[in-house]
């Protein structure tokens, strides 16, 4: 099993979200995430004085997939999550020991 | 029984108090909305504080060294003891007009109002019991007599700044000069806060400070035409003058920004709209709506630019009493000597009116003396408590936030990692001190 966590713009979460269901994932987890890659921050402006905010807003979204069906779930995510401009943010995959439904015990494969 | 007492100017004094009051927890969201979200509610205290301290103080000596007749007609300080505690002034006076306890109550305001603008330059770092002993020590040195030499009416036992042709309808040498003048020694002598000015200390909460705002400038209507003491022609015109310097302001700061810094801020419009307050206060009976937008336009740009001197000159105003309040209250005093109008309810000619310099000397003098006898009593104030008990938090109560240090308390619940949100039902995050202990 595999995790697929991507970080991606805020606004593309109803994207990927969306993309992600047309292709049969039945959950994941999203979190409100702050970071900075090439893109930087930003600058703001108080009573004349700038700031330089490093920290960009972004949406963190987390899936836990067959080993089979990762790349497929990282290609629908890059393609729902793209805009081609400068942050829209990075995908990547880890290996998965174990999950486990709480719900009702069953473990691996059974508990996706 | 016979009596003089005017219904509708005894309405207006008392509604006007009620509105001045309001700017008090105006004033504080105001503040407490600019500083970092880890001490607004130490903000909030020290203006409330400040209400608290000064009221008491205005029943007990303040009244009267402001309002009752001088020590030797000298214009200097009213006499301690004719009012003390209040007492004499609760019986009817069947000859006065309005009675003087709305008199009083109304200017009590102004005091608190006034010692509670200093605060702002001194946020996130300051002692809060040292704030409070300033408070009060402030309000009797400084803010009393102040008040006495500008406020007190009287011909012969008034203030020596009245009775000298100065002309400050509502404070902007007693209250804004006097409050930005102190505030000025504060933040030289408590000094800046730990990482100022390069680490970012952002305004959390804008809304708030729009919020803070908006009641500022509504109580505003009865911290001018209040001061009228009566519900006629001068109180209209002044709340007429009140209303459009104000917008005048709130686009002259904007204009500033929007050249300068390439945006048109909500901070802008928030601090413009104060500046624009501040100097219409003296000037509101003297010019006319025409002038009061002159003089509102110029205030705005004015302190637009001056909250910018922090930097140059190296002391932390935190949230920019001197540049707003300082400058402000100067450019109001010094413009009536340019722009008043003889139609106007003050009744005198400025420079530009044909009226000569000698009005716009007289402005100088009240604006200087009071500049710099706050200035010089505020900082041996600071000092001596500097000194002794010391002003400023330690510099780990300042960083991990004065509120939880010196109040207990922190400000918002948003389910951040510190904090309750999501966590707080189950217990995780607090708990309460009988779960601890058994």
């Amino acid at each position: 099993m595999k995790m697929v966590t991507a970080i991606i713009k805020p606004f593309k979460l109803e994207d990927v979200k969306g993309a992600l269901e047309a292709q049969g994932v039945n959950g994941l987890t999203v979190s409100e995430a702050s970071g900075y890659g090439r893109q930087k921050g930003h600058t703001e402006v108080y009573r004349g004085a700038e700031y330089t905010v490093d920290l960009v807003p972004k949406v963190r979204v987390e899936v836990l997939v067959d080993d089979e069906s990762a790349d497929l779930v990282v290609d629908t995510i890059v393609k729902a999550a793209q805009t081609g401009r400068i942050g829209d943010g990075k995908v990547w995959v880890v290996p998965v020991d174990t999950v486990v439904r709480v719900r009702t015990g069953e473990r691996g494969h059974d508990a996706l | 029984m016979e009596t003089a007492l005017d219904s509708g100017n005894t309405a207006w004094l008392l509604t006007s108090a009620a509105l001045v009051l309001l700017m008090i927890p105006g004033l504080a969201f105001f503040y407490g909305g600019m500083v970092r979200s880890k001490s607004v509610l130490n903000m909030l205290m020290m203006v409330m504080g400040a209400l608290f301290v000064v009221g008491i103080l205005w029943v007990l000596v303040g009244y009267s060294m402001a309002f009752a007749p001088s020590y030797g007609n000298a214009g200097l300080l009213g006499n301690v003891t004719a009012f003390a505690g209040l007492e004499g002034l609760m019986a009817n006076d069947p000859e006065a007009g309005v009675p003087a306890m709305g008199f009083v109550a109304f200017q009590a305001m102004f005091a608190c109002l006034t010692v509670g603008l200093i605060a702002g330059a001194i946020a996130d770092r300051t002692k809060f019991s040292a704030w409070l002993i300033f408070a009060g020590a402030w309000a009797v040195l400084v803010y009393f007599p102040v008040a006495h030499w500008v406020f007190n009416l009287n011909p012969e036992t008034g203030g020596w700044l009245y009775k000298l042709g100065v002309i400050d309808f509502a404070g902007g040498t007693a209250v804004h000069i006097n409050a930005g003048a102190a505030a000025l020694a504060l933040a030289i002598v408590i000094g800046r806060r730990v990482g100022w000015p390069k680490t970012p200390m952002r305004p959390h909460n804008l809304t708030l400070v729009m919020i803070g705002a908006a009641l500022l400038w509504f109580g505003w209507f009865g911290f001018n035409a209040g001061s009228q003491i009566a519900a006629d022609n001068t109180a209209a015109v002044v709340f007429m003058n009140t209303f459009i310097a104000t917008c005048a302001a709130g686009l002259g700061w904007l204009a500033t920004e929007k050249i300068r810094d390439g945006h048109a801020t909500s901070l802008g419009a928030a601090s413009g709209v104060v500046a624009g307050l501040v100097a219409i206060t003296p000037s509101c009976s003297a010019v006319s709506p025409l002038g009061a937008i002159i003089i509102g336009a110029l205030a705005g740009i004015i302190c637009a630019l001056a909250v910018g001197l922090k930097y140059k000159f190296g002391y932390d105003d935190s949230l920019d009493v001197v540049g707003v309040h300082l400058v402000g209250g100067l450019v109001g005093t010094l413009l009536i000597g340019l722009l008043a109008t003889e139609a106007a309810p003050a009744g005198v000619n400025g420079l530009l009116y044909g009226g000569g310099l000698d009005q716009l000397g007289k402005q100088a003098v009240g604006a200087i003396a009071v500049l710099l006898y706050s200035l010089i009593i505020a900082a041996i104030l600071a000092l001596i408590i500097k000194k002794t008990m010391g002003f400023r938090v330690d510099s780990e109560t300042e960083i991990g936030g004065i509120d939880k240090a010196l109040h207990a308390e922190s400000a918002y619940e948003l389910g951040e990692s510190g904090g309750g949100g999501v966590f707080a039902g189950v217990g995780h995050a607090a708990r309460t001190k009988s779960e601890v202990e058994s």
